[in-house]
């Protein structure tokens, strides 16, 4: 599709460097799913949803920056909702996300409270100003919080807080967030690796399965329509946690 | 069933379909499971001497029957691909590794420095400066460059021929003065598309290269003159998307056809083409040598 315009509605700071942006658009898109987002005169980039109608962007690059400089009443244009969102699994769920990467859970966890689904929520950041949709994951049920420094809640990366829970409890995990953090989680919880959904991230151009740049060793999986969104155990054997391909296509670390 | 062998410029193909370059070809991965999926062979990335990002997005605009692209040759270089095309190699189809430059040296020099199955030389990438068909529309550095690369390879080279130009077939008849192999065609026509909403050229590099069904007709015409003319073999490519397009691009003097755009339907694509071939040679009783050029013969 050629992009749509959108009208920027409202722009939210949510942290220092994170800000959610309110589109005149409703794509209907599944929590998980990605638009790719076209700042004119700059560049194109993949975007989650944080909920139905609101992306949450943290200031990367140059679009992401070009993009904060975007307020209420500008235009970009919109492709998408691309590639496959989270699909909701039994009626006892956990989220576990870090940093921006809690947007889309949220989203996913008011759609299964919709449903009826029982909701716990492990979300962790670098510190108390980092924090973004405390009350909306309050609002779900169960919250741990972690911060790196220990301002708020358990003191340490996520994983930390997985000992608040007993795995076996829940029907489906899903996860987001830096490609560390969700390596860390599924590496120390391997044996629940067949119910966890991680919505991960890899350099995307096209977002029509044609270019390649986002395909993931060993098998040439096409991230941008095969994913985002990946069971983990499909991912234990892959080049997740250990290298990811720049805008060039050479390896380089998949930290951020 | 019928045999759908072809030897073209230099490589046995198990069947005629093969993956075009700049398609799923920047990883060894993705050309493995082309190959795995039925590819007859698989063409790389383009590669060049140093690494390249690429242009600015949006990279691509789909448009009525078609895709148009500015990707920009992105790339990591040849010296960082050997290892990708080793593992290409792994799916057990010929790998052609697909190699830009901005002069016949240079050209030559990445050629030297990798070991693939053959050599597909872009003179014909219609949105990088100073690359593709900048050098390409002209016959003689079409010649000068296929030479330098010939004497410099220890494998076939193909030249990948571009459309933008008054006659394509002054380009193949170069290529073939040069030595080549055989001629790819057609890369992409140079085109463009613009945001009505604010004016703004769509791609991040402002035009691109349309691809798909909207510019078959124009590769099925490009390869039936070349194949007229020329005495090497012709690799059709454009707008190739269902087994029907396979055989009016060999009927028009194809030994060979490359797929690309049709890969958005997915990597089921080689198969679904290769079998529909199969299956129409034997309704007609006919074997892939005998419809070859068969349009020339009318």
């Amino acid at each position: 599709m050629r992009p749509m315009n959108s009208i920027i509605k409202e722009v939210r700071s949510e942290a220092p460097l994170v800000r959610t942006f309110r589109l005149d658009k409703q794509l209907d898109p599944a929590p998980g799913q990605y638009v790719m987002v076209w700042i004119r005169g700059v560049d194109e980039v993949p975007m989650s949803f944080s909920s139905p109608d609101t992306i949450t962007v943290q200031s990367v690059g140059e679009a992401t920056r070009a993009l904060f400089n975007l307020g209420a009443g500008s235009s970009i244009g919109l492709r998408g909702p691309f590639g496959n969102g989270f699909v909701l699994r039994g009626k006892n769920i956990l989220l576990v996300g870090g940093g921006v990467g809690t947007a889309p859970l949220a989203f996913l966890g008011e759609q299964a409270r919709g449903a009826g689904i029982n909701v716990t929520s492990l979300v962790g950041f670098c510190s108390s100003q980092d924090i973004i949709f405390q009350d909306r994951f309050e609002a779900l049920g169960d919250l741990v919080i972690t911060t790196d420094d220990g301002c708020v809640g358990i003191k340490g990366h996520v994983a930390e807080g997985l000992k608040e829970f007993d795995l076996t409890e829940f029907s489906q995990i899903y996860l987001c967030g830096p490609e560390v953090m969700m390596w860390d989680i599924i590496s120390r919880t391997r044996e629940h690796a067949g119910k966890i959904q991680a919505c991960i991230s890899r350099y995307f151009k096209c977002a029509t399965g044609v270019c390649g740049s986002c395909c993931l060793d060993p098998e040439g999986v096409r991230v941008c329509v095969e994913g985002p969104v990946f069971m983990a155990d499909s991912l234990i054997e892959s080049e997740f946690g250990r290298y990811k391909r720049g805008p060039d296509g050479s390896k380089g670390q998949c930290r951020g | 069933m019928l045999s759908l062998t072809v030897h073209a410029g230099g490589l046995t193909l198990r069947n005629p379909v093969m993956l075009a370059a700049g398609i799923l070809g920047t990883t060894g991965a993705s050309l493995r499971r082309a190959a795995l999926a039925g590819a007859g062979g698989v063409v790389t990335k383009s590669l060049g001497s140093v690494p390249r990002e690429g242009h600015p997005g949006p990279t691509i605009v789909q448009v009525d029957c078609g895709l148009l692209n500015a990707m920009g040759l992105p790339n990591p270089s040849y010296k960082k691909f050997q290892e990708e095309i080793d593992i290409a190699k792994t799916g057990g189809v010929p790998v052609v590794a697909s190699i830009f430059g901005s002069s016949a040296e240079e050209f030559a020099g990445i050629a030297r420095g990798l070991d693939a199955d053959a050599f597909e030389l872009n003179l014909s990438c219609p949105h990088a400066e100073k690359y593709g068909s900048e050098l390409g529309r002209y016959p003689d550095l079409v010649e000068a460059v296929t030479g330098a690369v010939k004497a410099a390879a220890n494998a076939p080279v193909w030249v990948k021929l571009t459309p933008n130009t008054a006659d394509i077939v002054e380009l193949g008849l170069a290529a073939q003065r040069g030595g080549a192999d055989a001629v790819v065609a057609i890369n992409t026509l140079k085109a463009m598309a613009i945001d009505i909403e604010t004016g703004y050229p769509i791609l991040g590099n402002r035009f691109g290269g349309l691809s798909g069904p909207a510019i078959k007709p124009v590769a099925v015409r490009s390869v039936y003159d070349l194949a007229l003319r020329l005495d090497i073999p012709v690799i059709g490519v454009g707008g190739v998307t269902s087994w029907e397009d396979a055989v009016e691009m060999i009927m028009a003097g194809a030994s060979a056809v490359q797929v690309g755009t049709a890969l958005k339907k997915g990597y089921g694509i080689f198969e679904e083409i290769s079998l529909g071939l199969a299956r129409y040679l034997e309704r007609k009783s006919m074997t892939l040598e005998d419809i070859r050029g068969m349009a020339g013969r009318h």
